[in-house]
């Protein structure tokens, strides 16, 4: 790692109140706890987890439609984790936040050139034919015909609405991209499609990921490295072969064990991770898997363990034991 | 093709389509299926490929734009379609054959504890209850004997414990917010379990939930219905899933099934240009993403013939002309095509 990241997170946290029913705040929700990790130029970073477990918190807060509690994010050298909204919209050219479902995030009343145009309108000066050039060219390099330009969002497959999203983040020419879970709902046929869409367009405009995903199959087919997130912590982080040859951490473990591996062995005959991720709201003393780990020790309870190792770190007291 | 009497449940020729703006939408076109007892029957495919009707057919809870055309569903010795609607709401839906619904939440009413929408279930649905017993007016006046309510209670409770539910009887308070999404789905499983069916239709019921909880709730279900000898018919999109708890699969395109076959059979060596199409773009370490050109056509109206040929490098003007009937590829092993693949994929 010669380069200097594109992306530095530095104990980046974001809590939520918890309120009662006077709505008077009654506790902490730490949706994201201090968490660190560096991003290279032209990488792509997955973050994977469980739901409740933070990544979604943690693309939005990068994203900045969530201001962080703590922390600092640098973005191409630039703090930008305490900038005001208004301050950010300079950045936001650059950092582009790509929603889950970009079906809903379309406005069914607007025609697909309006949605496409709004990003140039609001963060460029093009006059309105440069504009219309620059649709054109992007609506190409996403696989869409021009004619779908006068097109409304109902009127399009689910995996072309996908495009469209694309295609409105990449009218800016971003450097960055935060894909927040970009292929929940979509059949794997169609997902094939969009996979190898990311693909082509990473090359064509060197782009950088961030892969947001519950699905660890294409996390591993899609990242260079991935990140493990479980209750608002990264518990391991490693580049991705290395991760899935020989995890460290008990909770990667399972997670990895809890994959239908068709033609191999069946998980049914043999998953062993017994409960569910506790309340977020009420962690438990120590270290967070703690109550669902197989290899848990009595220090596990008193100590909080941090990321410890170079390219393949692991928050785990027994990680070093554990590599099987 | 086997002997017809060993099946618990056949369906044959089934046709059904749906009255829409858009014209006819012919969902399903003529599909043919069988679950013996004891036997988990994964039913695969994208959506809309008609796999939701399919299930709600054989359940009788078809919405009323749907039309019946052709083809019957026998279960045990009576075709559901063609006995009485009162005979198949009391005796059969919820008591003999039960359901397990994608999303649990939408399922329990929120405003009451689950312990009384389980005896409600069980006043009417509990197998120590008389087949075509009065059920009153309306319901209204059904007699719910106390023996029987705590007989019912008894078993209820015992089914809470199997399905690890922590601490049942307290369980039974809690309203359904109280529970996680995994312990819905374990709720939602007992609930199924309870009447005692021959059948369980098991609408993608992990669609919704983690890995790990995925894992627990696969391996949950197939030991229950192994143990109990209840046959599944478990619909899903994935793959996986079906390859983890499935003893034989049925792959659907377009409303039509294309291909039958035991499990490892089916992924060792799939034999219909789409399944082999459609396992290919799984993702795959060491593999290049493969995807299938085109679209998944309008039902309204559908291609003639076999509904996947203007998608398939090996289509003919027979393909297209008329759907090819079932043939026999291997031990068990069905396939509708007439250039069905014998190499044998990579998995």
């Amino acid at each position: 790692m010669s380069d200097a990241p594109i992306l530095r997170v530095e104990g980046l946290s974001r809590y939520f109140p918890v309120r009662n029913a006077f709505g008077l705040k009654s506790g902490t929700l730490r949706a994201l706890d201090s968490v660190s990790f560096e991003v290279q130029p032209g990488e792509t970073l997955g973050i994977v987890g469980e739901s409740g477990c933070g990544k979604s918190t943690l693309g939005k807060t990068l994203a900045g439609i969530h201001r962080p509690s703590g922390g600092e994010i640098v973005f191409e050298g630039e703090p930008i984790g305490a900038l005001s909204p208004k301050e950010r919209r300079a950045v936001a050219p650059r950092l582009q936040y790509c929603h889950q479902d970009p079906g809903n995030s379309l406005d069914p009343r607007w025609s697909i050139r309006r949605s496409l145009e709004e990003p140039l309108i609001v963060h460029t000066d093009l006059a309105a034919a440069d504009r219309d050039a620059r649709l054109r060219s992007i609506l190409k390099q996403v696989g869409l015909p021009e004619t779908h330009l006068d097109l409304y969002p109902h009127e399009l497959s689910g995996g072309q609405q996908r495009r469209v999203g694309l295609a409105r983040i990449l009218t800016l020419h971003p450097r960055f991209v935060i894909l927040d879970e970009p292929t929940s709902g979509l059949d794997v046929s169609v997902q094939a499609t969009v996979l190898k869409l990311f693909r082509e367009l990473q090359q064509a405009f060197s782009l950088t990921y961030l892969f947001i995903s519950h699905d660890l199959s294409v996390v591993r087919m899609m990242c260079d490295r991935v990140a493990v997130m479980y209750l608002g912590r990264i518990v391991e982080i490693a580049p991705t072969e290395e991760l899935f040859r020989a995890p460290r951490h008990p909770y990667t473990k399972s997670l990895l064990a809890a994959i239908p591996e068709i033609g191999g062995r069946r998980v049914t005959d043999t998953f062993a991770l017994e409960g569910e991720p506790p309340d977020p709201a009420r962690l438990p003393a120590g270290c967070r898997f703690r109550p669902r780990c197989a290899f848990a020790i009595p220090a596990c309870a008193e100590t909080d363990p941090a990321l410890r190792g170079a390219a393949h770190a692991a928050a785990c007291l027994r990680a070093e034991e554990l590599v099987s | 093709m086997r002997a017809p009497d060993d099946s618990l449940l056949k369906v044959d020729g089934l046709r059904v389509s749906f009255a829409t703006e858009r014209g006819t939408a012919k969902v399903l076109d003529g599909v043919n299926l069988s679950i013996r007892p004891g036997e988990i029957m994964g039913l695969v495919g994208e959506s809309g490929c008609g796999k939701t009707t399919l299930a709600r057919s054989i359940l009788g809870i078809l919405p009323s734009n749907a039309r019946h055309e052709a083809g019957t569903i026998r279960f045990r010795n009576d075709d559901l379609l063609a006995l009485p609607r009162s005979k198949v709401d009391r005796d059969i839906r919820g008591r003999l054959i039960t359901f397990i619904p994608q999303d649990p939440f939408g399922s329990f009413n929120p405003l009451f504890p689950v312990g009384k929408q389980i005896m409600e279930v069980m006043k009417w649905k509990s197998p120590r209850r008389e087949p075509g017993a009065w059920g009153g007016i309306g319901g209204f006046f059904a007699p719910y004997p106390r023996h029987r309510r705590r007989a019912d209670r008894e078993a209820a409770l015992e089914m809470l414990r199997t399905v690890q539910i922590p601490q049942a009887e307290d369980a039974f308070d809690k309203l359904p917010h109280q529970f996680s999404g995994g312990q819905r789905q374990r709720l939602m499983i007992a609930l199924a379990l309870m009447p005692q069916p021959d059948l369980v239709i098991a609408d993608e019921p992990t669609t919704a939930l983690d890995v790990t909880i995925q894992a627990q709730i696969l391996k949950l279900l197939k030991q229950l219905a192994k143990e109990r000898g209840i046959s599944v018919l478990f619909t899903t999109h994935d793959m996986g899933t079906a390859y983890e708890i499935c003893d034989r699969v049925t792959v659907m395109y377009a409303g039509q099934e294309v291909e039958t076959a035991p499990v490892d059979d089916f992924f060792r060596r799939p034999s219909h240009p789409y399944t082999v199409r459609l396992l290919e773009s799984l993702p795959h370490p060491g593999r290049e993403l493969r995807e299938i050109g085109g679209e998944i056509p309008a039902l309204v109206s559908p291609p003639s013939g076999c509904r996947f040929h203007p998608r398939c490098a090996y289509a003919t003007s027979a393909c297209s002309a008329q759907r090819p009937d079932i043939s026999d590829v291997g031990a068990e092993h069905q396939v509708r095509c007439y250039h069905p693949a014998t190499g044998a994929l990579v998995a």
